[in-house]
């Protein structure tokens, strides 16, 4: 049980950037998520972490003893590897063995041990077998096996559910989440798939080009972005943008879209910018009867319970999620408004939200 | 007609028995001149140089009896003062008139052989792998550069620096030594098992052992335990490529060893018979050298076919 600490920390290789000076605080017990896309800098956070790249600046603390200096080995830390990295020239049973063998146990508490963690992860039945000949599945549950059998502070896997198949990635998130639940242990788990950090993560970190942009609760990620990036990057669909072409000032509780006014949650800040971007989640727009950004149907997409529509108008293209008793056939001409409430201005310049009576 | 579906990457039955008959002549003709010499090794000292050759004879060892042991040849008086043979193999030296004086040098250069040879293999195999290892994983000032010295030590013939050699090897007694031998032939070897062996670690993802080092390894412990075994293939390849040369060396030995260390290529071509070149024997010798490195070879064979296709076909 642990808590995990990352102050200042920053690594750079030769001349580029992985990640920039970023502090975090992984609580105990808790299932925290590293989001974003390839490239952002999560896995080398990741792997700092563990001990196998070192920062080049800044300081890591488990259980607040500095480990920024000390061996992978000598973290107490599991890592599970995104290809598994399951040893291939040894069985199941000898994989599940080898981190213990170091840790010189005695040979029944050894059994004991993987009895244990075959039971937990159901594979019993495969603890003879080649890892070479195992379903991507089963390697994955014996990659688990080998992390957890250990016993260590935290976990930490690396997009261990990429190389999966769909069916069965969402299954393994389940199977993840309920095993996390069940040890309780401190998990740091990267991905580039905003589906498994929303479902899975107790808090969410969103990365973008080394930096942490934002962290939190799954919903308060989802639902106040402090970043445009981010809220283009969470959500499927992603946010809808509209081009606001003022400043705005503080105080100010409307904006100007083709002139017409849109009430907007009243902003603390003012802006440098003259252009802006409105931020809109597709459930939170609307068909509009009267006041509304004219635009055409350009695509529908049935998904059971509602829809989505694509809609193009002469700012780009918008994605609303409606009822499905909405019909509007290919190329309808339409309005289409937003939620007062929740829209979101971003700073044309820095791309950051304002703060705002519904941001604070 | 279509006899079976087949991918069009696979061979036709038609020129896979082109290439099969080409492989089974170039076999045959590779092994006539062994043939020869494992049939020589049978023959009795007239028999193998009588003409024209003989391929069908009446076998005998006295070669392999010649191979192992120095005569003397005596009087026929002498000879029946003496109380019976009591061996098969004096029972035929004695039929020649000769007597035996004491067992021949061979076995001592033949176990230098094998000492020298699996030594220096063992050892450039070892520090190659580290070596190659270390150029794998870290990030080294100069590497490419390095590896390219390293590479530049093949570029010569290694005689080329024979004269240095022995006067160095003189000046700090390492001449005529096994460990001298051994690190000759180590040195030589190196750079081919440090370029071989990079090839193969290059291959082995780190993921393996980093897992390894998070499950509480020292990297060395990674190494041994994880690295290597995965490296077998490339071990095996490289270990045979140095075999090869350490076990079959000779300019070298002629030049450094005379008496503790003399490997058997240098000693198999000074067996003197009486007045004339024992064929049979050096035959008989030639067959026993060939053994070692042949059993090796079979032994690794299944990794050497991995081995040096490495890297074609990704898994």
């Amino acid at each position: 049980m642990s808590e995990i600490k990352i102050e200042r920390i920053k690594k750079t290789f030769d001349d580029f950037v992985a990640v920039e000076e970023s502090d975090l605080t992984i609580n105990n017990g808790e299932f925290f998520v590293l989001l974003g896309p390839s490239g952002c800098g999560k896995t080398t956070t990741l792997r700092m972490i563990a001990g196998l790249e070192l920062p080049t600046s800044g300081k890591i603390l488990l259980d607040n003893e500095d480990v920024t200096f000390l061996r992978a080995s000598q973290r107490d830390i599991a890592f599970v590897f995104q290809l598994f990295a399951l040893y291939p020239h040894m069985n199941v049973r000898n994989n599940l063995a080898f981190p213990l063998k170091m840790q010189k146990f005695s040979k029944d508490e050894i059994n004991t041990r993987i009895n244990e963690v075959a039971n937990l992860l159901r594979i019993d039945h495969l603890l003879s077998s080649k890892v070479s000949g195992l379903a991507g599945g089963d390697r994955q549950r014996v990659a688990l096996g080998r992390a957890i059998v250990r016993r260590p502070k935290a976990f930490l896997m690396d997009e261990p559910l990429g190389t999966l198949d769909a069916e069965f990635r969402e299954l393994m998130c389940l199977e993840l989440r309920k095993l996390h639940n069940n040890i309780d242990a401190t998990t740091v788990y990267v991905t580039h798939d905003q589906l498994e950090a929303m479902s899975m993560g107790d808090r969410i970190a969103v990365m973008h080009k080394g930096r942490i942009l934002q962290h939190g609760k799954p919903k308060d990620i989802y639902t106040k972005p402090k970043t445009k990036f981010v809220g283009s990057f969470i959500g499927s669909p992603a946010m809808n943008f509209i081009p606001v072409n003022h400043t705005i000032q503080k105080n100010q509780n409307s904006v100007k879209i083709d002139n017409e006014e849109y009430a907007v949650p009243k902003s603390f800040q003012n802006t440098s910018s003259q252009n802006n971007v409105l931020g809109v989640r597709p459930e939170k727009m609307f068909l509009s009867d009267n006041k509304g950004i004219p635009g055409e149907v350009y695509g529908s997409e049935y998904l059971g319970t509602r829809k989505i529509l694509t809609i193009q108008s002469r700012f780009g293209t918008y994605k609303i999620r409606v009822s499905n008793d909405v019909n509007l056939k290919i190329g309808a001409n339409v309005k289409i408004s937003f939620d007062s409430d929740s829209a979101i201005i971003f700073d044309g310049q820095t791309d950051e939200a304002l703060h705002s009576e519904f941001i604070n | 007609m279509l006899d079976s579906a087949r991918s069009p990457a696979e061979s036709s039955g038609f020129s896979r028995k082109i290439a099969a008959t080409i492989i089974i002549v170039y076999t045959v003709v590779t092994l006539i001149p062994i043939t020869w010499i494992i049939l020589t090794g049978f023959k009795s000292v007239d028999g193998a140089i009588t003409y024209p050759p003989e391929v069908f004879f009446k076998p005998s060892l006295e070669g392999y009896v010649n191979l192992f042991t120095t005569r003397s040849r005596q009087s026929q008086e002498y000879l029946d003062s003496l109380p019976p043979p009591d061996t098969w193999y004096e029972e035929l030296v004695r039929s020649r008139e000769m007597v035996i004086a004491g067992p021949s040098k061979f076995f001592g250069r033949y176990t230098n052989s094998l000492i020298i040879g699996f030594g220096a293999t063992f050892l450039s195999v070892f520090l190659g792998a580290l070596a190659a290892y270390a150029f794998s994983r870290f990030k080294i000032p100069l590497k490419d550069d390095l590896m390219f010295f390293i590479l530049s030590t093949r570029m010569f013939p290694p005689i080329a620096v024979a004269v240095p050699i022995f006067i160095m090897y003189r000046k700090i007694g390492l001449g005529d030594t096994h460990l001298g031998m051994i690190i000759l032939y180590t040195v030589v070897n190196l750079s081919l098992a440090v370029w071989l062996l990079k090839g193969f670690m290059d291959e082995i993802p780190r993921e393996y052992e980093e897992a390894a080092m998070i499950d509480g390894y020292t990297r060395m412990g990674a190494f041994f335990k994880i690295v290597l075994p995965q490296a077998t293939t490339g071990i095996a390849a490289t270990a045979i490529f140095c075999m090869i040369f350490a076990w079959n060396e000779y300019a070298f030995a002629v030049l450094l060893t005379q008496f503790n260390a003399q490997t058997a290529p240098p000693f198999i071509p000074t067996i003197l018979g009486e007045g004339g070149i024992d064929w049979p024997a050096i035959a008989a010798g030639t067959t026993l050298f060939l053994i070692p490195v042949m059993i090796f070879t079979v032994v690794l064979r299944k990794h050497l076919l991995r081995g040096i296709t490495f890297g074609a076909v990704r898994k």
